[in-house]
């Protein structure tokens, strides 16, 4: 214990570092030039000497500063509420331009709206405002800057009545069923009312949010049920085997189902519109899947593409290839008669023809189309 | 129906919407005597009805049928929790071997025209394979295996199997959305009065209700106008669960599926309100019913949409507080441009 050794702390009352004579190792840091040591030993002097010019005088005695103070304990006591007030009508203005003060109560009385309930969901849990004001203007930069979507036949969709929109399905996440929503009602005006799988309103947030974007459980009751109501009804009838195959076998159309969509058209006698998706297939290439985790899970299929596990989130940023979209000519089916739905012959030759028609016209834009990316 | 009375035997008159419907039909005009039956008597004024203090799961329901000459048996003893009747073995050995009493009762009456059931869109169940809207046609994805659901399912196929049996009696099945208002106590009334609501997180649920007086205004109007066949009976419109807690103006706590069972089961022990797992489903996925029916085939309107009858229900029930809604209340006062277009029409 005698042989402790002192360890001083502080200055012992000598100027501190930075005011005494030599400058710490910070400011040998900051110095302009030369403080680094040079390269070759040869040099040596001349660093020294470049380096002893910005060196800081010495220092007698500590300069006195005076205490920086201010009159008001708190800044916000000093700024007045005409300002705020001016300062918020700005800030109004430039968010929501010349007219923000009617703009601004009306987001307000869509606030509120939402805040009390006082909105209304059609039966199938279809929230119209919301899908229009959230969904639609979140997905439409992305429809229109990342993926260019170019649409083509829109002619074909029925202004009014109802009518099933099949399309192909690809893209590992039903990114396309999304696409597809945005470009049709920016289109048309129309909502298109997507057939989910069950799969979908099992998962939280997922569920709620189909719903709430109009979708509806792919049963043919449903179906029925709005396209009697004279709905604009999509189907992706591949389902999982679409969205889920392998990048190798991109435009390659899967089964068909059953053909249950056909038969809910028949039945209703409705149009069967055929859409044809370019683009959705390169988004996530699919390269390969985990079966024992996705059956462990619950889920179809665990996705591995280029960059998914491999970046983390970072993959989850779709590649951006260039979509096009193609609405094909319309099937009639209000000609044939009430049996028809029912007989399985019919109903399958409809199928193929729904089918073969997208395999064709994907072909065609695949020749049209300049690369993946353009 | 132009006889010199109808003698209406009801069920279930110790709770409070049994005592009110046998009060209302004794009321009718056509009406010229009502017997309220349950096991134990009635806590409010019964009024003209006559009351008999006998258990319908044993033979003396039939004795009474037969000794009073009824021709008209409303059956709404169908009880959807165990804790008011004490247990789940005693509600189940109500509902299902009472039920099977009262029908085999009512098989051996010569004189019984009418059978009204009051049964409920539980049946149908809550999954997330269900179609939107169910019809009376539809049955449930998943057959029930528990509970009220089970039991109701049950009550339904003996139902059925009385009117195959006696094709001379007009038998009515109503299936009943959530019956709701300010005087019911009910499992999901009971939800709704809690003081902080429990959800399940990531899912909103699609509901209907039916308001209490549309209840009795729809059981009367099946003796009138005698009508067989089932028919599901709910308001108009829908209500999100979400909608509805915004209304209500009270704070939720959205929990995970497994977690709102667990908190229902603690709620339950502690008899605030009863979570049972049909609930908790009906919570999570929801359900719709189609009610073509019963405007084309029975007639009936509903006097209030699912959205007043909700209104009506949550009239009393004080807000505990919306602070969202008062900013924003406070805001839109403060602004000094009036909103130009009334709420609602400025959406597409």
């Amino acid at each position: 214990m005698a042989d402790a050794e002192v360890i001083p702390i502080g200055t012992r009352g000598r100027p501190g570092r930075g005011t005494g004579t030599a400058p710490s190792s910070a400011a040998r840091g900051l110095a302009a030039n030369g403080a680094r040591p040079a390269p070759k030993p040869a040099k040596k002097q001349a660093p020294k000497k470049q380096s002893a010019a910005p060196r800081p005088k010495p220092v007698e005695e500590a300069v006195v500063r005076e205490p920086v103070t201010t009159d008001e304990p708190t800044p916000a006591g000093g700024i007045p509420a005409a300002e705020w007030l001016a300062a918020f009508q700005q800030a109004a203005a430039e968010v929501f331009g010349e007219e923000w003060e009617p703009q601004l109560a009306r987001f307000l009385a869509f606030l509120r709206r939402r805040v009390t309930g006082d909105y209304v969901v059609d039966e199938y849990g279809f929230d119209a405002e919301v899908t229009e004001r959230f969904l639609m203007a979140a997905l439409r930069p992305i429809a229109q800057k990342w993926f260019r979507i170019e649409v083509r036949g829109v002619e074909n969709i029925p202004a009014d009545g109802g009518a099933l929109v099949v399309s192909n399905h690809s893209g590992t996440i039903p990114v396309d069923g999304l696409m597809t929503m945005v470009s049709i009602h920016d289109e048309t005006g129309r909502f298109l009312r997507p057939l989910g799988a069950d799969l979908v309103f099992r998962l939280p947030f997922v569920g709620s949010m189909a719903r709430r974007s109009g979708a509806t459980l792919a049963c043919s009751e449903d179906a029925e049920r709005m396209l009697r109501n004279g709905e604009l009804v999509g189907v992706w009838p591949e389902g999982f085997k679409g969205i889920g195959k392998p990048y190798a076998e991109r435009y390659k159309l899967q089964r068909f189902g059953r053909g249950g969509f056909v038969s809910a058209a028949v039945r209703t006698g409705v149009p069967i519109v055929p859409l044809s998706v370019v683009g959705a297939e390169e988004i996530y290439p699919l390269v390969g899947n985990l079966p024992s985790l996705a059956r462990l899970l619950g889920v179809p299929y665990i996705p591995i593409t280029p960059f998914f596990p491999l970046l983390g989130p970072l993959g989850l940023v779709p590649l951006p290839s260039k979509w096009l979209l193609e609405f094909g000519e319309p099937i009639r089916t209000d000609e044939f008669d009430a049996g028809a739905a029912d007989d399985p012959m019919l109903v399958f030759n409809i199928t193929d023809q729904v089918r073969e028609t997208i395999q064709q016209t994907l072909y065609t834009l695949l020749m049209q189309r300049q690369s993946v990316f353009r | 129906m132009g006889s010199a009375g109808r003698v209406v035997l009801v069920t279930g008159v110790s709770r409070d919407l049994g005592r009110r419907f046998a009060r209302a039909a004794a009321a009718d005009p056509d009406v010229a005597r009502v017997i309220g039956v349950d096991v134990v008597p009635p806590r409010g004024d019964i009024g003209d009805v006559s009351f008999v203090r006998a258990d319908i799961r044993n033979p003396v329901i039939a004795k009474v049928i037969v000794k009073e000459d009824v021709d008209t048996v409303v059956h709404m003893s169908v009880i959807a929790t165990p804790g008011s009747a004490g247990g789940r073995n005693t509600m189940k050995e109500l509902n299902v071997i009472g039920t099977m009493q009262l029908l085999a009762a009512c098989q051996k009456a010569p004189g019984l025209r009418t059978l009204v059931v009051k049964s409920t869109t539980t049946v149908y169940g809550a999954s997330s394979r269900d179609p939107a809207m169910f019809t009376e046609d539809m049955e449930p994805r998943r057959a029930p295996r528990s509970g009220y659901a089970k039991d109701v399912a049950e009550i339904e196929g003996y139902v059925r199997g009385f009117a195959r049996r006696r094709p001379d009696v007009c038998v009515t099945l109503l299936r009943a959305a959530n019956v709701i208002g300010p005087h019911v106590t009910s499992p999901i009334t009971s939800y709704f009065r809690l003081p902080v609501i429990p959800t399940v997180l990531g899912h909103d649920a699609r509901m209907q209700f039916l308001h209490e007086q549309d209840l009795l205004e729809l059981l009367l109007h099946a003796i009138r106008s005698e009508v067989p066949g089932t028919f599901n009976v709910a308001g108009d419109g829908l209500l999100m669960l979400s909608q509805a807690l915004r209304r209500l103006g009270r704070p939720t706590v959205p929990l995970p599926p497994f977690a709102v069972g667990n908190v229902g089961s603690i709620l339950r022990s502690a008899r605030v309100a009863d979570f049972s797992p049909e609930q908790t489903a009906f919570l999570t996925y929801g359900r719709g019913v189609d009610t073509t029916r019963m405007r084309t085939d029975l007639g009936f309107e509903p006097a209030f949409t699912t959205d007043g009858a909700f209104a009506d229900f949550s009239a009393p029930l004080a807000a505990s507080g919306r602070p969202a809604e008062r900013l924003l209340a406070g805001l839109a006062d403060r602004l000094p441009a009036a909103d130009p277009t009334p709420a609602g029409s400025d959406r597409g």
